[in-house]
C-alpha cells in the first residue's frame, strides 16, 4: 500500500466537502457504537439533535458551549498555520481562567474596570504561557510539542495546588476558588439564556483572526512561514518574530477561552474548568481545515456532540463517553480525508513501496 | 507514620515499573523516528483489556497477553495512519489517544454499569527471589516484587543490547536518524518503523496491564492518569538511552510514592500536587539546560516518503 500524489488539482467544492465526509464517516461509527450499547441509532441521533438544536434553550446552550471551543480552535489554528505545534492550549486556557478569577475577585478595583481587566489579564496570561515554549524553540531549539505538553500538566497541578491550598474555602473545605464579584460576572445579551459576553468575544475573534490572516501583512507572513520557512527566510521575513507573534496570539486566544468560562459560566475556578477544551481545539482547527470561518461549524459540531450525548446518556443505555470517542474519531477521519484528497492509495506490496 | 522507610522504596519501585515500561515503549518508537503521542491511549486500552480478560477468564497471564495484543493493535493502527498515510504524527497521536480513551471509558461503562459492583480480580502477588531478596535494603526493595517487575528489569539491558549490538537495532536507529541513507543501504524504513510501533504498542499495553493486574488490582477511570505523558517526558530526560531512561523512571517512581505518602499521612502540610508536577517541570528544565542536545533522533517526526530524496 502506498500513496501517490494526485496529478489533477482537486476542485474547491470537493475540498470543502472533505470535513463533511469525515463527520459523516464518524457518525456512522458512532451509530455502530450506539448499536453495541443496545440502543436504536436513529432514535438516539434524534435525541441528540433535539437536545442540541431543538428550541431556544437547547440552541443557546449549544452556542454557549461552543464559545470556548471556538476560541481554543482559533488558538490551535493560528499556531498550526505557522507550524508552531502549540498543544499547550489546555494550560493556556487554565492560565487565563486563573488570571480572570483572581482579577474578578479583587475588591479594590473600580467595578466598571473589572470585566475589561479580566479579559485583558486572561489574554496576557495565556500569551505569557505560550511565549515561554516559543522563546525556548527560537533561542534554544527546544521542541515545542513536548514543552507545550509539559506546561499543560505543570499549570494544571499548580492550579490544583491553589484550589486545595490558598483558594480553598476555609469554612466548607470546597476546592473551588472564591466567587468573582457580582460586577465581574459577564453580562448576558439575551435574557433567560446563557449567551454571555464570552460568546460574543468568541464570535468576534473569528472575524478578527479571519481578517488578520487574510488581510494583514502579519497574517500573510504567518502563512508563508507555515508553508515554507526556508522560502520565508529568503524572502527576508523575520521567521522568529513571526513565530513568536503567532504563539502570543494563539496563547491569548486560549486565555480568552478561560476568561469566558470563569466570567460567563462558572464565576470561579473549579478543577474541571476546562475539561479538555485545549485538546478539543486541535480537533476544531483540523475539522475547520485551518480556516477561521470553518471554526464556527466545527466548534458547533463538537458542542452539539456533548450536549447531545449528555441527554442521550440520560434517556438511553448509551454512556456519555461516546462524545469523547467521537471527538477523536472525527479528528482522525478528517486527517485521513485530507490526505486522500491529495493522494491516491495504490495497493502493492511493502517491498515495492519502499524501492520505487 | 514515617514517610521514608523500606516500604517507601519498595513502593517507589512498584510505581516506577509502569513508567519504565512506557518509557522503553516511547524510546523504541522515537528512536525509529515516530513520536508516539498515542501512548496514553495505548496504556489505558491495555489496562482495560488486561483487567477485563483477567476478570472473565480468571487468568492473570491471559490478561497480560490481551493487554499486549491490544496495545500492539493500536500501534498497528497508528502505524498505518502515520507511516503509510503519512498523517502528521503530533495531531494523529493526540487523536489516537483521545479515541482510545473515549472508547475505553465507553466500553467500561457498557460492561460494568454505574450501579453494579465492578468485578474484582486477585492481583499478582510478589515473588521473593531466593538469596537476592535477602540482601539488606536492596533485597526487599528490588527483589521482592511481581513477576512483571522482573520482566521489566530484564527489558532494560535487553533493549539496550538490541539497539546497540544487533544489526536490527542499528537499522532501527538509522531509520530514526536518516531514513534516506538507511533505505540506500537496503533497509526498508517503513517496515522498520512499523515494527517499532507494534513493539511500542505492545510495551505500552503491558505497562497498562501492570497498573491494574499488579500495582492496584482494579480498574478505575484515572488508572493511567497521565502516566503515558510522563513517559514522553522521561524519554527526553533519559536522552533516548535505555539505562538513563530506567534511572529517570525510578526517580519519578520515588516522587510518585512520596506524594502518595504525603496524601495519606496528612501530617505534613505540603501540597502534593506540586510533586505530581515535578516530572514535567524537571523535563522542561532539562530541555532548557540541554537545549539542542535534547532534540532526539534527527528524523523524529519526519515522515518517510520513498519518492522524495
Amino acid at each position: 500500500m502506498r500513496l501517490v500524489a494526485r496529478t489533477r488539482k482537486t476542485s474547491r467544492v470537493r475540498e470543502a466537502m472533505l470535513p463533511v465526509a469525515a463527520v459523516l464517516a464518524s457518525l456512522v461509527i458512532c451509530g455502530l457504537l450506539i448499536l453495541i450499547a443496545g440502543a436504536n441509532p436513529i432514535s438516539a441521533f434524534g435525541i441528540m439533535v433535539s437536545a442540541a438544536f431543538g428550541g431556544k434553550f437547547a440552541l443557546t446552550e449549544t452556542l454557549a458551549r461552543s464559545a470556548p471551543l471556538i476560541l481554543a480552535g482559533l488558538a490551535a489554528l493560528v499556531a498550526l498555520r505557522t507550524r508552531f505545534w502549540n498543544i499547550g492550549g489546555e494550560g493556556q486556557i487554565l492560565a487565563g481562567a486563573m488570571a480572570s478569577a483572581w482579577i474578578g475577585a479583587l475588591p479594590n478595583l473600580p467595578a466598571p474596570l473589572l470585566i475589561p481587566c479580566m479579559i485583558v489579564g486572561a489574554a496576557l496570561a495565556g500569551a505569557a504561557l505560550a511565549a515561554l515554549p516559543a522563546t525556548l524553540k527560537l533561542k534554544l531549539g527546544v521542541d515545542e510539542v513536548v514543552s507545550t505538553l509539559m506546561l499543560n500538566f505543570i499549570v494544571m497541578y499548580v492550579m490544583m495546588a491553589l484550589l486545595s491550598g490558598p483558594w480553598k474555602d476555609p469554612l466548607t473545605g470546597w476546592t473551588d476558588s472564591p466567587d468573582i464579584l457580582p460586577a465581574a460576572e459577564f453580562p448576558t445579551f439575551w435574557r433567560g439564556t446563557r449567551l454571555h459576553l464570552g460568546v460574543l468575544i468568541a464570535f468576534g475573534a473569528v472575524v478578527v483572526i479571519g481578517v488578520m490572516l487574510s488581510r494583514t501583512t502579519f497574517g500573510l507572513s504567518m502563512k508563508i512561514v507555515g508553508e515554507n520557512p526556508k522560502a520565508a527566510k529568503h524572502a527576508g521575513l523575520n521567521v522568529a518574530r513571526v513565530t513568536l507573534f503567532a504563539a502570543l496570539v494563539s496563547g491569548a486566544l486560549a486565555g480568552l477561552a478561560g476568561a469566558g468560562e470563569v466570567g460567563g459560566t462558572q464565576f470561579q475556578v473549579i478543577a474541571s474548568i476546562s475539561s479538555g477544551y485545549g485538546y478539543a481545539g486541535i480537533v476544531v482547527a483540523m475539522l475547520a481545515r485551518l480556516s477561521p470561518a470553518g471554526v464556527i461549524p466545527a466548534a458547533l459540531f463538537l458542542a452539539a456532540l456533548t450536549t447531545g450525548a449528555d441527554e442521550m446518556s440520560r434517556q438511553t443505555s448509551v454512556p456519555f463517553f461516546i462524545a469523547d470517542a467521537m471527538q477523536g474519531i472525527s479528528l482522525i477521519a478528517v486527517l485521513v480525508a485530507m490526505t486522500l484528497s491529495r493522494y491516491e492509495i495504490k495497493f502493492d506490496s511493502f517491498e515495492r513501496a519502499s524501492r520505487s | 507514620m514515617n514517610i521514608i522507610d523500606i516500604g517507601f522504596f519498595a513502593a517507589a519501585v512498584r510505581l516506577a515499573i509502569p513508567l519504565l515500561l512506557g518509557t522503553l515503549s516511547e524510546l523504541t518508537s522515537e528512536r525509529s523516528g515516530t513520536l508516539n503521542l498515542g501512548i496514553e491511549g495505548m496504556m489505558l486500552a491495555g489496562a482495560l483489556a488486561g483487567f477485563s480478560t483477567a476478570a472473565a477468564t480468571g487468568s492473570l497471564w491471559l490478561g497480560v497477553l490481551a493487554a499486549i495484543a491490544t496495545g500492539a493493535a493500536i500501534g498497528a493502527i497508528m502505524a498505518v495512519l502515520v507511516l503509510i498515510l503519512r498523517l502528521d504524527q503530533t495531531v494523529t497521536g493526540l487523536g489516537v489517544s483521545m479515541t482510545a480513551t473515549g472508547l475505553v471509558f465507553y466500553s467500561y461503562r457498557l460492561a460494568f454499569t454505574e450501579t453494579g459492583t465492578p468485578p474484582s480480580i486477585t492481583p499478582f502477588s510478589t515473588i521473593a527471589i531466593p538469596y537476592l531478596s535477602e540482601i539488606p535494603f536492596l533485597g526487599p526493595v528490588f527483589f521482592n516484587q511481581y513477576a512483571l517487575t522482573y520482566i521489566a528489569y530484564l527489558m532494560v539491558p535487553a533493549l539496550a543490547f538490541f539497539l546497540y549490538r544487533t544489526p536490527a537495532g542499528l537499522a532501527l536507529r538509522s531509520v530514526g536518524e536518516n531514513p534516506q541513507a538507511a533505505a540506500a543501504a537496503g533497509v526498508n524504513p517503513i517496515r522498520v518503523r512499523f515494527l517499532a510501533l507494534l513493539f511500542a504498542g505492545a510495551l505500552a499495553g503491558l505497562a497498562g496491564a501492570y497498573l491494574n493486574l499488579a500495582a492496584f488490582g482494579s480498574f478505575t477511570f484515572g488508572i493511567v492518569a497521565g502516566r503515558g505523558w510522563i513517559c514522553l517526558a522521561l524519554v527526553v530526560l533519559g536522552r533516548w538511552n535505555p539505562f538513563a531512561c530506567a534511572a529517570a523512571a525510578l526517580l519519578f517512581g520515588a516522587v510518585d510514592a512520596f506524594q502518595l505518602r504525603l496524601q495519606t499521612s496528612g501530617s505534613v502540610d505540603l501540597p502534593y500536587q506540586l510533586f505530581l508536577a515535578l516530572p514535567y517541570a524537571a523535563t522542561l528544565v532539562a530541555m532548557i539546560f540541554n537545549g539542542r542536545r535534547t532534540a532526539g533522533p534527527a528524523a523524529l517526526m519526519q515522515p518517510y516518503d520513498a519518492e522524495r530524496r
